[in-house]
């Protein structure tokens, strides 16, 4: 079978830029044309690896932004200044150029089309990517499962995807935003304007008798506070899936 | 709370490479303590190795250990690892 995929091998693909449009002044969306592509989940992520002329290799692992679309898929990626990878992705990576990355992996954190209840999707900042690519992949099968996404930002000009999801929610009963900015708001704010903590959780979490599984996403110590208020609230710890960024060294 | 700690479900990739299938709804029992839990939802500390450990007691379940094309895995903590196959591409 020479040529031929192999069941859960992994390969490393070559995927070529095809498009980059920032999203904030921290973040930009690239686009990648992968061929071989096998198409992927809501929520799963790709390994990435840069190679340098002398052969170094460094490797981080990014969400996909991007709901399934034949070979093509986003990731959504945040500028760490003093990283070693991302600044590389934001700063100098041009249509044209390639990357490797292998994936989708993951079947953990994931959007599933059969959920029964209300899904609570929490992201911290760019934690946010990986529910994107939920409530994309959600808008485009027309499901009515109904989805509540929080969304915690510093502020309301670092929050991805704004107007999109101001669209989706918009046109969709079944979609409710919430958001809370941490550091600054901006004048006549009706949303939260602090960290997520119980009380809030308490008001936005739907109730642990509806709720079919809540997503959580974002660095570490915030994943950890959002998780572990859930639990506090009575919901089964089996039920809140989370995926922490921890500091990955960009 | 560790702010290094991320979740197994990091180490998809690392995981998928080794054994050759999806890893993280594999469900693996703390040989320590006995709870049984997906694996892209146990503790995962990233230092020169991957320790993954339980979340429900802290026990070590599994370590690997990346050397250019070499992976060192000591899998002592793990009483059992289900895979589902279905659920495994």
């Amino acid at each position: 079978m020479e040529g031929a995929a192999v069941l859960g091998r992994l390969n490393w693909l070559e995927a070529e830029v095809v498009e980059i449009r920032p999203e904030t002044s921290q973040t930009k969306t690239i686009g990648f044309e992968v061929p071989g592509w096998p198409g992927h989940r809501a929520g799963q992520h790709v390994d990435v690896r840069l190679t340098a002329e002398d052969g170094y290799q460094a490797e981080r692992t990014y969400s996909i932004a991007s709901a399934v679309d034949d070979s093509r898929i986003e990731l959504t990626v945040e500028r760490l200044d003093d990283g070693e990878v991302s600044p590389y992705l934001t700063d100098e990576l041009r249509p044209g150029d390639t990357i490797e990355l292998r994936g989708p992996v993951g079947g953990y954190f994931v959007w599933d089309p059969h959920a029964q209840g209300t899904v609570f999707l929490v992201g911290g900042g760019s934690g946010v990517v990986p529910l994107m690519a939920m409530a994309r992949q959600r808008a485009a099968e027309g499901s009515k499962i109904p989805t509540r996404l929080l969304y915690s930002a510093r502020t309301w000009d670092d929050v991805i995807y704004r107007d999109e999801l101001t669209r989706l929610a918009a046109g969709d009963a079944g979609l409710d935003l919430v958001y809370t900015l941490t550091r600054a708001q901006p004048p006549g704010w009706e949303g939260y304007g602090r960290r997520v903590d119980l009380e809030l959780l308490a008001e936005v979490a739907p109730a642990p008798a509806v709720l079919a599984v809540a997503f959580v996403c974002g660095p570490t110590p915030f994943v950890e506070a959002v998780a572990s208020g859930l639990v506090q609230l009575g919901h089964v710890p089996a039920r809140v899936k989370t995926e922490r960024f921890g500091p990955t060294g960009g | 709370m560790d702010a290094l700690m991320l979740d197994g479900n990091a180490a998809a990739g690392l995981l998928q490479e080794i054994f050759g299938s999806e890893m993280t709804t594999a469900v693996g029992t703390c040989h320590a303590c006995g709870t049984a839990g997906e694996v892209g939802g146990v503790f995962l500390y990233r230092g020169a190795g991957l320790v993954f450990r339980c979340p429900q007691c802290d026990a070590v379940l599994m370590k690997i250990v990346v050397g250019g094309t070499r992976r060192w895995i000591d899998l002592r903590g793990l009483r059992a690892l289900e895979l589902d196959l279905e659920l495994g591409t």
